[in-house]
């Protein structure tokens, strides 16, 4: 069943907001606070509000399984592969072999007290970026086979 | 001195939303209570300096657990004496 039009109307409005704050807490995640698990369980949290205001159909028509769960997938080969990656660079498993070198986020960290540089860090936040797609697709994905249980009564 | 009656107000706070998650025949009120008691246990977090932790708590305890209480709930009765 749908939820009242208030639900509805005031989850269509925090939706993207949600979906954003998630995101900056990923992308963010070697400077401040969070990171990948915190920011993909608050991106999980707008996509769930959405799931819990509309009815079954709605919500599957909407996030269908298949994309989530390939967004875990994706998520733990890209963890992996970055991992892996380092040793066909003659180092360490899980070497931070980004770091230093100027590709993205491969910037040096500038010597000093500073608030800190977002294009820093190597491989750290590319892992957050993995990390994140890897819990909002779980998570989503746990709702969306909870709610298929109940479709029938619904 | 504010953020000592920040973390008073907070922690009587929890203990006040704890009780009524017992008290509560209503489940889908019960359901909220307890997302209102993740929400201060998150602030109570912050104020004892682990942001971290705040913000795993805010997205698993607020977010995603009230919506697996409220989709349970969907699923079954909303009384918790309900004849069945």
């Amino acid at each position: 069943m749908n939820m009242s039009k208030v639900v509805r109307a005031a989850a269509n409005l925090l939706f993207p907001f949600i979906l954003i704050f998630g995101l900056y807490i990923v992308a963010h995640g070697h400077l401040t606070p969070g990171g990948g698990f915190q920011g993909g369980a608050v991106f999980a949290t707008g996509i769930i509000l959405m799931i819990v205001a509309y009815r079954y159909e709605t919500a599957v028509g909407r996030f269908s399984k298949d994309i989530l769960r390939n967004c875990e997938f994706a998520g733990l080969l890209i963890f992996v592969s970055l991992a892996l990656a380092a040793l066909a660079f003659g180092t360490g498993f899980f070497y931070n072999w980004v770091a230093d070198t100027g590709l993205i986020f491969g910037a040096s960290v500038a010597p000093g007290a500073n608030p800190g540089d977002l294009n820093t860090g190597g491989v750290i936040p590319l892992m957050n970026l993995a990390v994140g797609l890897e819990v909002l697709g779980a998570l989503s994905v746990i709702i969306l086979y909870m709610l298929s249980g109940t479709r029938e009564e619904a | 001195m504010i953020e000592y009656i920040a973390h008073i107000v907070v922690l009587i706070g929890l203990v006040v939303s704890a009780l009524l998650v017992w008290r509560f025949r209503d489940l889908l009120s019960a359901a909220i209570a307890f997302g209102i008691f993740s929400f201060l246990l998150s602030l109570e977090f912050y104020i004892l300096q682990a942001p971290d932790v705040a913000i795993a708590e805010a997205g698993i305890g607020a977010g995603l657990t009230t919506a697996i209480f409220i989709l349970a709930i969907k699923g079954t009765t909303r009384w918790e004496d309900a004849e069945e």
